[in-house]
């Protein structure tokens, strides 16, 4: 039976802190669009986010939710699945708390693939303090820390999740809803460490500081500068800065972490270790 | 199995906390490898999946204490375990654990510091920050073992005064109590009390998961038994959404400080020697206490009336008894391998009432009995 999203919500958490126009509030409906689609039961999932704005999302949702510590959702959803492989954990995190206070607990999450999906809400700057670039602000952006232009090389989440071990990769964006919702679901559905990064828009921070003041301007650009693989595959070093590739890039069959700790303890009740 | 249970054994401190855990009905570890906590470790990998429980060992100690924290929430009794540098990254997530109000335990095998320090040195230089390591007001319980027998019975009552307040507990040891080996008698596991925490008795619609009993305490529902709530580490209100009204955070923050400090004698554990007729006492705690005793024997044996206060409970302080031991005595000699830090809370409990002597030693070796007699003597010689 489909239902309406507001099934999912906390009525009771609303109004929403989040800006006009911001990304946010588009994740937050493809996440539980995905959900409705799949008919799980809310009783089952575990919401964990870190610290940022898209990580409130974890207060509006009617789930088993955490808003926990900048960065450090990963290793509190692992210890959620490990604790009770039966939940269906799910973890929202922004750019700045996934690829820089979180970056390492990402590619540990991917290393041992356990079954979790890894929301990233890339919306290429830290929204919740205003503005200041991330680890996927573009070079040559701005931001209220890079005034003069961002000096960094930016991660490509995708490279790193794949390269980390994760069991399936994709991006999608905010503008490209039903796309991302079907990127969303397979990704719920993927048994290891699912990945899906979200191009989002902060008209806010990002917009203001990149000459982009409003979010359907955002939006626009989001649009124009998202490809798929094949375009992606024909364009030029210099075509492909400021532009994204957007689909599935990983998808495949491997041992997960809860499984095989299952078989540890078989061995281990077998075996009595080193007794 | 037969290890596990019943029988006399040598064991160093650290296994006896693993067995001690397990006792507890602890299922779950997350830790990083730090000396001289290691084989808390190494133990727990061992044991727990054989008893169905799991281990895990995680990128670092921050992301060990998220775990635990996790692993609690979805139901399992959960413990990790570190030494100085590792104590100080679990900081930020023991903050999220008291005001989450989330039961777990995390074992500080105390070593010199500060930074790398002396790692296989001894040390008690973590007391404060075991106090006040997490910014914001709260409260904290801590205990500390002098002996392998108070590691073990030390660490179940460990777990279950974080069940039973809804709070992290930390068991602070030493490396001379982490790695000396003593004989053990482990309890039969019905020999053991074990608390769990309380579950709510209302329905998932009517549950508030922050709504206190009378003890200060909220009955506490795991992930994935239907009732669905939030934990944020926003101050929050009884639902566990963020609040920004001032009633609501001055309740919280009053509560969870409240909750243990109301709860003070429950928690507190100490013990006696030779304190009856005492003109001076030792207060001591952790591998120190030994020492304490001996000086005791030592100072008795000379017409000394010298006793000693050991605390197995540092956090909260127990203020109360420490003032009334200072009613009776002239003198209080804290001994302790710091700088002085407990003897600031023995000073604040004194109250002005007898004097109180700091003894020191940051040298990474051992405070003798000897030395602490020495003390007691040269104080009395100055009275
Ligand atoms: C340990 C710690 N350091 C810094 C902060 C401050 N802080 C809060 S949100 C945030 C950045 C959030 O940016 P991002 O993760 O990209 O999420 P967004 O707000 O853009 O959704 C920072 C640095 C914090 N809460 N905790
Ligand atoms: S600051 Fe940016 S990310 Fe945060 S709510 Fe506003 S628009 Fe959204």
């Amino acid at each position: 039976m489909k239902r309406d999203i507001e099934y999912y919500l906390r009525r009771e958490a609303f109004p929403h802190i989040w800006c006009a126009g911001c990304g946010n509030g588009i994740v937050l409906g493809a996440i539980l669009r995905a959900i409705d689609d799949l008919q799980w039961d809310k009783n089952e999932i575990a919401m964990i986010s870190g610290i940022g704005c898209s990580s409130r999302i974890t207060g509006y949702v009617d789930f088993c939710t955490m808003n926990t510590t900048h960065g450090r959702a990963l290793p509190f959803a692992t210890g959620i699945k490990m604790a009770n492989p039966e939940m269906k954990v799910i973890v929202v995190m922004g750019d700045g708390d996934c690829s820089a206070i979180g970056g390492n607990h990402f590619i540990h999450a991917a290393r041992r693939n356990i079954d979790l999906t890894a929301i990233i809400v890339n919306n290429m700057i830290y929204g919740m303090t205003g503005g200041q670039y991330s680890p996927l602000t573009p070079s040559g952006r701005f931001g209220t820390t890079a005034p003069y232009g961002n000096i960094d090389q930016s991660f490509d989440l995708v490279k790193l999740a794949t390269a980390a071990g994760a069991s399936y990769v994709a991006r999608g964006t905010v503008y490209h809803i039903r796309p991302l919702i079907s990127l969303i679901k397979k990704a719920f559905n993927k048994k290891g460490f699912s990945v899906v990064e979200i191009i989002s828009d902060c008209p806010i921070s990002y917009g203001k500081m990149n000459r982009m003041q409003s979010a359907p301007e955002m939006l626009k650009w989001i649009r124009d500068s998202a490809v798929s693989s094949k375009v992606w595959e024909n364009l030029s070093e210099e075509e492909k800065k400021d532009k994204y590739v957007i689909g599935e890039f990983l998808d495949v069959e491997k041992p997960e972490y809860t499984e095989l700790y299952a078989m540890v303890v078989e061995r281990a009740q077998k075996l009595e270790v080193g007794k | 199995m037969s290890k596990l249970k019943g029988d006399i054994e040598l064991l160093q401190g650290n296994e006896a906390c693993v067995r001690g855990a397990l006792l507890a009905g602890v299922r779950f570890f997350a830790g990083y490898p730090i000396t001289p906590s290691s084989e808390i470790a190494e133990g727990m990998a061992r044991l727990l999946p054989r008893l169905g429980g799991k281990f895990l060992q995680m990128e670092d100690e921050i992301a060990s204490m998220a775990a635990v924290i996790g692993a609690s929430i979805a139901g399992l009794k959960s413990i990790t375990a570190t030494s100085g540098p590792g104590f100080t990254l679990k900081q930020e997530n023991l903050g999220f654990a008291i005001l989450n109000e989330i039961p777990c335990v995390i074992v500080d095998a105390q070593r010199g510091g500060p930074s790398t320090g002396l790692p296989t040195a001894p040390a008690q230089g973590d007391m404060m920050q075991a106090r006040w390591g997490t910014h914001g007001d709260h409260s904290i319980i801590a205990l500390a073992p002098s002996t392998v027998n108070e590691v073990l019975f030390l660490t179940i009552r460990a777990v279950n005064l974080s069940e039973k307040y809804r709070t992290p507990v930390i068991l602070l040891l030493d490396e001379v109590i982490a790695h000396m080996r003593e004989k053990v008698r482990l309890p039969l596991p019905e020999e053991v009390e074990i608390i769990n925490r309380k579950k709510p008795t209302v329905s998932p619609e009517e549950y508030l998961p922050f709504k206190p009993e009378q003890d200060g305490v909220p009955p506490m529902a795991n992930f994935g038994e239907g009732y669905r709530y939030h934990f944020t580490g926003l101050i929050h209100n009884q639902k566990g959404l963020p609040t920004t009204d001032p009633q609501e955070i001055d309740s919280l923050i009053r509560r969870i400080n409240d909750k243990i400090q109301a709860n003070i004698k429950d928690i507190t554990f100490l013990e006696n020697y030779s304190l009856d007729e005492a003109r001076i006492a030792l207060v001591a705690y952790g591998s120190v206490a030994r020492a304490a005793e001996g000086a005791v024997k030592l100072a008795r044996e000379k017409g000394l009336k010298v006793g000693l206060l050991k605390l197995l409970t540092v956090w909260p302080f127990p203020s109360e008894e420490v003032n009334r031991l200072a009613q009776q005595v002239d003198l209080i000699v804290v001994p302790e391998m710091n700088l002085g830090q407990m003897v600031l809370a023995v000073e604040r409990a004194v109250g002005g009432k007898c004097k109180v002597v700091s003894y020191s030693r940051v040298d990474g070796e051992l405070i003798t009995p000897l030395e602490i007699l020495e003390k007691v003597e040269e104080e009395i010689i100055k009275k």
